[in-house]
């Protein structure tokens, strides 16, 4: 539609002269372009909490005790192999039916599920209906117990938020100190700049205090928050 | 031997002189127990405030001016009100920000000015004061005083070494009472309901006596005490502290 | 929504006689300002990071038009588009046309303070589409047709009583029978009859906490995930967002956000905060598969490098309006417009103008409180006082008020006269006073003895008495 184009050159165009009038420049000054570039590529850190320098033990206790403290269940397996009936423990343990629903992440894939033979696995991109889903994160973060998942068909964003029950198998060699180690594996795994569609922070289940200041909750996300903890296994550290 | 005794400008406030010398004379006492001597320049009205906060610049550069001129030849200029100090010390150089040689002049000014009760403890090193009076007191923190001045420790520490003197920290002490200068008067209702809340607060700490740093809040709040018929006396802590409280508290007859 | 901030008076005086508001209100001081404390406490860096965030923002605002420049290339590559409305009618007109263009009939919304800026709820009904608040807060007021009355905390200002009372009379096949006497009943049927809502909205809008140059990224911060239930089912997802929400790198905005919970709510951080870059990639199997941003200026440019510019800072976490001591008194509508407490005291003039907002700026005692919260240190009495000087140059003052002022000004220029002034003055009052100490009544301040007695002057001046000590 030309008009619609017209009118969205003009409103740039008017919207950018009025910024650039007000700040007294032409947009084309070396040393503020120059700058911009600089602070873009660098992407520097600033001043980041001491209570995100643990490592090792520390790092995961951290984890532990902040995500608890949102009211995210945690818990801890040897290998990878012991995630699946980790998972099948849960869904008892909460009364919920034998059913989970993952994304296509191999890591998840790969799982001997055929070990918890009742449980019922169904993959993609979850269902109105879904109760339970199974997510693989990307990064956890133990600064404030926060997981970082990223979209795709490894790991569909729906399955973080349409289910009532969201487990999150996160191994520790995932776990980062601060949410800005978190953007260094992201950058690595992406690419400078680049972003998968949805990256999603979440600290704990969904919540409101909408009525009468009390906190609530399952408002629209998930109800409970689940991370299985891997202790063995994963990247190395150095990768992402 | 040669006696250097630090000379002290005192600036009175406006509400002061009108209301309640007896604030000033207490100021007065207090430095001189501190081992200064105190002037009181002539040429002193208002410092601006009212002025300055309600958009009138141009007078407020003007008041701000004349107390410049008046106090400037002085090495300290100390006033019992966190709200009059604050505006020396915090806006005045914002006032003539366009105008260097008097923005020299109001930083050098405001470099100088302080209020009583910090003045006391952080300049002088007063630890205590000598004296002994029964009294169940609380304390409110005025917002110009605490925000601009960091006053908050100073004049508890100094109530702590009155003999007799029980201080009961008032909640919400750092809560505006409502006076704002003409907020007041121009929403009363609001400054009303400020107001009941800070005075219920201060039945519930049972004290007899309330103490502040500021005599705009503490009219304010008497007012509205005695208004309730509460038995609650105000006096502006500089009275306290100097032991002159035989005489009628903040809006009581002779 | 039609500005009421003129009958700001009116408005109070409702609000300090409602009962319930009262009641509501009362909540805030004990509930949020103690939670940002207990954060406050849990964080050593947390002055220092505000130092820091000012420091990111201000160095952003001066660049701000090549970091739109990054930012749109980043988002045209990553397949998204960005729209300019200069106006509020220009941002409706967009949105429309979006919604339009895609057939939509159903459309949800996370919690966008832009969109109630522009009023983009009422034109996208007018044009026949269903429009559904997902924010719980924003969702109750929707149905009682109220505006929001706390930038976080919409609803703040009902009780549960009210929010039964709005569902049994909204939501079609509730059962009479069915208990919905308390909070997790109330919050289990709005989440029942939103999740409907969610899966066959054709559109989702939300806003935008911040928009991250670097990557070309959008972030919402919620704790419901509403808004990323807005933003990832349906076929469209349309983000509202002011200039001033652009932020250069990642980095940039993780210190800030280091801040924004911990000010708004006193959470180390929110349930969810999602970081938005462009549609769905090719192979995935959920996301909408357009994404526009809308960028809104609406008054905003005319704020940038003027005495106003600093407010531009803002991160709209509440925690000013949280902390004065006016918004505990009266709550968020009397404002009459979206934003409210300190932070829409200096934003509201500058958007719909000083005629329509000046009592804002005016109802304040400058006590400072908000200045010293906020997390981006944005001066707000000083800009407050800043809306004050541009109303006195432009007489907009009573004349009362103004002439008042202005007599006390000129007799305290003349310190002579100002001596006999005050004298006489002192006189005057104690003989009025007759020896009670205080007055109740006062011709010209009526209002100070409409609620407290006056005191009266103790005694002649000081500087008389002074005087006479001085050469007695």
């Amino acid at each position: 539609m030309a008009d619609a184009a017209n009118d969205a050159a003009t409103g740039r165009a008017r919207v950018m002269a009025a910024m650039r009038r007000a700040l007294g420049v032409t947009g084309d000054e070396p040393e503020r372009r120059a700058a911009v570039a600089a602070r873009l590529s660098g992407h520097a850190r600033h001043l980041v909490p001491r209570r995100a320098a643990v490592s090792g033990a520390e790092r995961l206790d951290l984890f532990r005790r902040m995500a608890e403290a949102t009211q995210t269940t945690v818990a801890e397996v040897d290998t990878a192999a012991d995630v699946p009936s980790a998972v099948a423990d849960y869904l008892r343990t909460n009364n919920l039916p034998a059913r989970i629903r993952r994304g296509a992440d191999p890591v998840l894939a790969t799982m001997p599920w055929h070990e918890v033979s009742a449980l019922e696995v169904t993959e993609g991109p979850a269902r109105a209906d879904d109760l339970a889903s199974l997510s693989h994160a990307f990064a956890a973060v133990a600064e404030t117990g926060t997981l970082i998942l990223t979209s795709g068909p490894d790991n569909p964003t729906t399955l973080n938020f349409l289910p009532d029950n969201h487990i999150v198998v996160v191994e520790a060699s995932r776990v980062v100190g601060a949410y800005e180690d978190a953007w260094d594996r992201l950058r690595a795994a992406y690419g400078e700049a680049a972003m998968p569609r949805t990256v999603n922070m979440i600290t704990g289940p969904s919540r409101t205090a909408d009525i009468e200041q009390t906190i609530q909750l399952g408002a629209h996300g998930p109800r409970r928050l689940h991370v299985i903890l891997v202790r063995n296994g994963g990247p190395s550290s150095a990768t992402a | 031997m040669k006696t250097q005794k630090t000379t002290v400008a005192l600036f009175v406030t406006c509400l002061v002189d009108l209301f309640r010398p007896s604030v000033g004379f207490a100021a007065i006492r207090l430095l001189e127990d501190a081992g200064c001597r105190v002037e009181v320049p002539d040429a002193q009205t208002c410092c601006g405030q009212p002025a300055y906060n309600s958009g009138d610049r141009a007078d407020a550069r003007e008041l701000a001016r004349q107390t410049i001129a008046a106090f400037e030849p002085y090495d300290w200029i100390v006033a019992p009100s966190g709200s009059c100090a604050g505006m020396l010390r915090k806006h005045y150089p914002l006032l003539f920000a366009d105008d260097p040689a008097m923005r020299d002049r109001a930083e050098a000014v405001a470099a100088r000015t302080w209020e009583l009760v910090s003045f006391l403890v952080d300049v002088l090193g007063v630890e205590r004061v000598p004296q002994t009076v029964n009294l169940h007191a609380t304390y409110h923190d005025s917002c110009s005083g605490l925000r601009e001045l960091g006053i908050r420790e100073q004049p508890r520490r100094l109530l702590s070494t009155i003999n007799g003197l029980k201080l009961t920290e008032l909640a919400d002490a750092d809560v505006c009472c409502g006076f704002g200068g003409t907020f007041c008067v121009k929403y009363p209702d609001i400054s009303n309901d400020m107001l009941e809340k800070k005075t219920a607060a201060i039945a519930a700490t049972g004290a007899d006596v309330l103490l502040a740093g500021d005599l705009g809040c503490l009219m304010n709040m008497a007012g509205k005490l005695k208004r309730q018929g509460s038995p609650v006396r105000a006096w502006h802590v500089a009275e306290v502290l100097a032991g002159m409280t035989d005489d009628p508290a903040i809006g009581e007859g002779t | 929504m039609k500005p009421t901030s003129h009958a700001f008076k009116q408005n109070a005086r409702e609000a300090l006689a409602d009962p319930q508001l009262r009641r509501a209100l009362g909540n805030v001081p004990t509930g949020f300002i103690q939670k940002r404390a207990n954060a406050r406490a849990r964080l050593p860096e947390f002055d220092d990071l505000r130092d820091v965030a000012r420091d990111i923002k201000n160095h952003t605002l001066a660049h701000l038009d090549l970091y739109y420049d990054a930012y749109e290339q980043r988002v045209t590559a990553a397949g998204g588009q960005v729209h300019w409305a200069e106006t509020a009618a220009d941002m409706r007109r967009i949105v429309l046309d979006i919604c339009r263009a895609e057939g939509a009939r159903v459309v949800t919304k996370g919690k966008s303070m832009i969109a109630e800026e522009v009023a983009l709820n009422e034109h996208l009904e007018a044009a026949g589409l269903e429009v559904v608040e997902t924010d719980l807060g924003e969702y109750i007021i929707q149905l009682r047709h109220e505006p929001p009355s706390h930038i976080i905390a919409p609803a703040i200002h009902l009780n549960k009583e009210q929010v039964e009372e709005s569902f049994r009379a909204r939501h079609a096949g509730l059962p009479e029978d069915r208990k919905l006497d308390d909070a997790p009943a109330l919050v289990g049927e709005a989440r029942q009859v939103l999740r409907q809502k969610f899966l066959s909205a054709d559109v989702g809008i939300t806003g935008a906490n911040f928009l991250v140059a670097e990557t070309g990224t959008s972030i919402i911060v919620t704790n419901e995930g509403n808004g990323d239930l807005t933003q990832t089912l349906p076929r469209v997802h349309i983000v509202l967002a002011s200039i001033e929400k652009m932020v250069p790198t990642l980095e940039d905005v993780t210190t800030i956000l280091r801040l924004l919970a911990r000010s708004a709510t006193g959470q180390e951080f929110s349930s969810y905060t999602t970081l938005s870059t462009g549609p769905r990639r090719a192979g995935d199997p959920d996301g909408p598969q357009a994404y526009h941003v809308v960028i809104l200026d609406n008054g905003r440019t005319a704020m940038l490098g003027t005495e106003f510019h600093d407010m531009l800072r803002c991160i709209r976490c509440g925690a000013c309006i949280n902390h004065c001591p006016i918004y505990h008194a009266v709550g968020g509508h009397a404002y009459g417009w979206v934003y409210s407490g300190p932070m829409g005291a200096v934003l509201t003039p500058a958007l719909i103008g000083i005629e329509e907002a000046g009592h804002l700026p005016n109802a304040s005692t400058f006590c400072g409180r908000c200045e010293e919260v906020c997390p981006m240190r944005i001066p707000l009495p000083k800009m407050m006082r800043h809306w004050r000087e541009r109303e006195f140059e432009r007489h907009l003052a009573p004349l009362s008020q103004r002439w008042g002022l202005g007599v006390w000004a000129a007799v305290a220029r003349r310190p002579a006269l100002y001596r006999a002034a005050t004298a006489f003055a002192a006189a005057a009052l104690r003989l009025v006073a007759r020896g009670r100490g205080r007055v109740s009544w006062l011709p010209l301040a009526g209002g100070w003895t409409r609620h407290r007695d006056f005191p009266a002057p103790q005694d002649r001046t000081f500087m008389q008495l002074w005087r006479e000590r001085s050469h007695g």
